[in-house]
């Protein structure tokens, strides 16, 4: 088993096994994608109180588990990468942040698009919004630390060991913003959460969150592996790749 | 022990040395809580209803200011080498750090809060509470700071970025801090927000000086 | 049964063993074997950038090798491990001295931080350093030779067996280089041992240092 983990972290081994796997997730995951979208546009009827404009929810609420899922595996994979001081695990974390922040931006954006028909307004200071935007504070912090640092291998280890220290306050944060959401609660505020759920609605749901960690994983192997071939471009084995690409 | 003691001293002895910088952050603090009433309304109601939120907003960010103190300098002149090859655990130095940098930086805050909290129109019935949230929640600031500096210690402008990594996680302190203030100038109990700020008081004092040791050996490498 | 090896005498106290280094893309250095006897000074020497700097904060654990490994005394360390930490004196570029403390409250720290204390008290090394009159004032009005003295005292008031100095006669006159000497000299009679870092020859009477060169990586 770790002699199996030790080879396919192996940078030569992993650039060609992603580079085999991606193209196969990606056609997965739009296959996936194009059912949950027609199960969740076409086929599943409207909500009796919201009308059409909940089907947003095929987008926002895979988005907001995507956003946290992708935090915990870059704190795991930032965690690997200090203790096992392994590269690859480097790479996966410090190239999972902007997935992982798109996919934050992406549940902040559709959910104030969702709550503008039942709010009224684009914004309110909603506790699962208020999550989401510190959310984005903390991966924005990941990247910029990861920016500022020149060394590539410290800047890595920095990055990890800072989504660590974001997921053990994350549910301390979660818990404190709902906590004083619930105290300053206005009359208005309806609860942004998925209406009581359907058969046809939670299908296409489930597609679409499957089809949406493909795409994670698709992007990751993709964004890994220039990670990879960066910073190991002075390696016998990149050359060796780079005079194979260049004969061809 | 003894190198916590030594540590703690020597920083404590560095803040009386450079008073003048180590009182600039209480200073901004007052010119904060100034510009309120100037930008929003020196009605009382107006004050009174703010105040809390405003306290706290104010010391997060004098701590804010006051943090790359911990370990810019030891950075640039050599003596964080020193400490990292030292044979005494490296977290209980930082501890001893963030022991300093409260003593230096939350303390006089506490000292200033009857004051603020005057200005600020605060009723005197939520001072005592106001005192005991700072007593718990400003050596979470300074702890979970330590992380931040530990971090971008080696960078040349790390300040932008220091606020970028720290504040968000100073949102529970300021939630559970600026909520027992209310609490109590409104007549309310405030004892779970300090049972909480507490918690979270030991929680930080106990991990954030191993995540901050971690971080101040990547810096240095 | 052979006959029972003179361990402590064919034992290098510290070894590294195929080290190499890389900074970013540029090696700085590959398969670099150094060793350390017991009561020997090695003298680092190579051209400017070669890693002369690097090698030392890698002994100390400041610092991790891209490859290879440390040996203390025949044992494979981590780098940084405690037991080497705590028979580490480490002077590096950066002497590690506060300037608004006094050298006299600047030893404290490091014989508090330090693994134990050796005989010398704080005032004996700083008058042995020549800089005992300037005890009391802050280390911000010494001259840069000055200053040095200050860090390299620490090595007389904190006990180690591996003293590890980078540059350590920057800024110091031919007196000070002497005392360097002297106590290099009074470290290695007693079974200490010293890694020196010297980008230009220095006239050292009393001790003879091993050179060991870093070759440029190919």
């Amino acid at each position: 088993m770790w002699a199996f983990l030790h080879r396919f972290a192996s940078p030569p081994h992993f650039y060609r096994l992603a580079g085999t796997l991606a193209p196969w997730l990606g056609w997965i995951c739009l296959g996936l994608m194009a059912g949950g979208l027609y199960g969740g546009l076409v086929v599943a009827p409207p909500d009796y109180q919201q009308g059409e404009s909940y089907r947003i929810i095929f987008v926002h609420v895979p988005s907001a588990w995507m956003s946290m899922f992708i935090y915990v595996v870059m704190a795991g994979a930032g965690a690997i990468a200090l203790i096992w001081r392994i590269k690859l695990a480097e790479v996966v974390a410090v190239e999972s942040a902007p997935i992982g922040a798109s996919f934050t931006f992406l549940a902040l954006v559709t959910g104030s698009l969702w709550g503008k028909p039942m709010w009224g307004t684009y914004w309110v200071w909603d506790a699962r919004l208020t999550s989401e935007l510190v959310l984005l504070f903390l991966y924005f912090g990941v990247m910029g630390l990861h920016a500022a640092i020149e060394d590539r291998r410290a800047a890595g280890r920095a990055a990890g060991l800072l989504a660590i220290v974001g997921v053990v306050n994350i549910p301390i944060i979660h818990y404190s913003v709902e906590w004083w959401h619930t105290l300053h609660q206005g009359p208005t505020v309806t609860k942004l959460s998925a209406p009581s759920i359907h058969v046809s609605m939670l299908v296409p749901l489930l597609l679409m969150a499957v089809s949406f960690k493909l795409f994670y994983l698709t992007v990751l192997l993709q964004r890994a592996r220039s990670g990879v071939l960066e910073r190991e471009r002075g390696a016998g084995w990149v050359r060796e790749l780079l005079a194979r690409t260049e004969s061809d | 022990m003894n190198a916590f003691l030594a540590v703690a001293r020597r920083d404590l002895l560095l803040a009386v040395r450079h008073r003048a910088e180590a009182a600039n952050p209480l200073l901004f603090f007052l010119v904060v809580v100034a510009l309120v009433p100037l930008g929003l309304s020196p009605r009382r109601e107006t004050l009174e209803l703010i105040a809390p939120g405003v306290f706290w907003i104010g010391a997060l960010l004098a701590t804010l200011l006051s943090l790359e103190r911990m370990f810019r300098s030891d950075f640039d002149d050599g003596s964080l080498e020193l400490m990292l090859v030292s044979p005494q655990p490296l977290p209980l130095i930082v501890l001893a750090k963030i022991v300093a940098h409260w003593l230096a930086t939350g303390l006089p805050l506490l000292v200033a809060a009857p004051l603020i909290a005057l200005l600020l129109g605060l009723p005197a019935r939520s001072l005592a509470v106001l005192l005991a949230a700072l007593v718990l929640g400003t050596p979470t600031l300074s702890a979970v700071g330590a992380i931040g500096v530990a971090l971008t210690a080696g960078l040349r402008r790390g300040g932008m970025l220091l606020s970028l990594l720290v504040l968000p996680l100073y949102i529970p302190v300021l939630v559970f801090a600026a909520s027992a203030v209310s609490a109590a100038a409104g007549g309310l109990p405030a004892a779970g927000q300090l049972y909480l700020l507490g918690a979270l008081a030991a929680l930080s004092l106990t991990l954030a000086p191993l995540a901050a040791a971690a971080a101040l050996r990547i810096s240095v490498s | 049964m052979p006959p029972p090896e003179h361990e402590s005498d064919s034992q290098p106290l510290l070894e590294t063993v195929a080290l190499s280094c890389a900074r970013g893309e540029r090696v700085l250095f590959e398969n670099l074997d150094v060793s350390i006897a017991a009561g020997e000074v090695v003298q680092v020497l190579g051209e400017n950038g070669s890693g002369k700097t690097t090698l030392l904060r890698i002994l100390c654990g400041l610092q991790p090798p891209s490859g290879g490994h440390i040996r203390w005394r025949g044992r494979e360390v981590a780098p940084g491990a405690p037991e080497l930490r705590s028979e580490i004196q480490y002077v590096g570029h950066a002497g590690g001295v506060k300037l608004d403390l006094t050298p006299r409250e600047n030893l404290d720290v490091a014989i508090a931080l330090g693994a134990r204390p050796t005989a010398t008290t704080v005032d004996a090394a700083l008058a042995r350093l020549d800089i005992g009159m300037l005890g009391g004032s802050p280390v911000r009005t010494l001259s840069a030779g000055q200053r040095q003295r200050v860090a390299l005292a620490r090595l007389l008031t904190c006990a180690s067996l591996l003293w590890v100095l980078d540059e350590p006669f920057t800024a110091l006159d031919a007196d000070g280089v002497a005392t360097i000497d002297a106590m290099l000299r009074e470290h290695i009679e007693a079974g200490g041992s010293a890694i020196v870092t010297s980008h230009h020859p220095v006239a050292l009477g009393q001790v003879t240092p091993r050179p060991v060169s870093i070759p440029r990586a190919a």
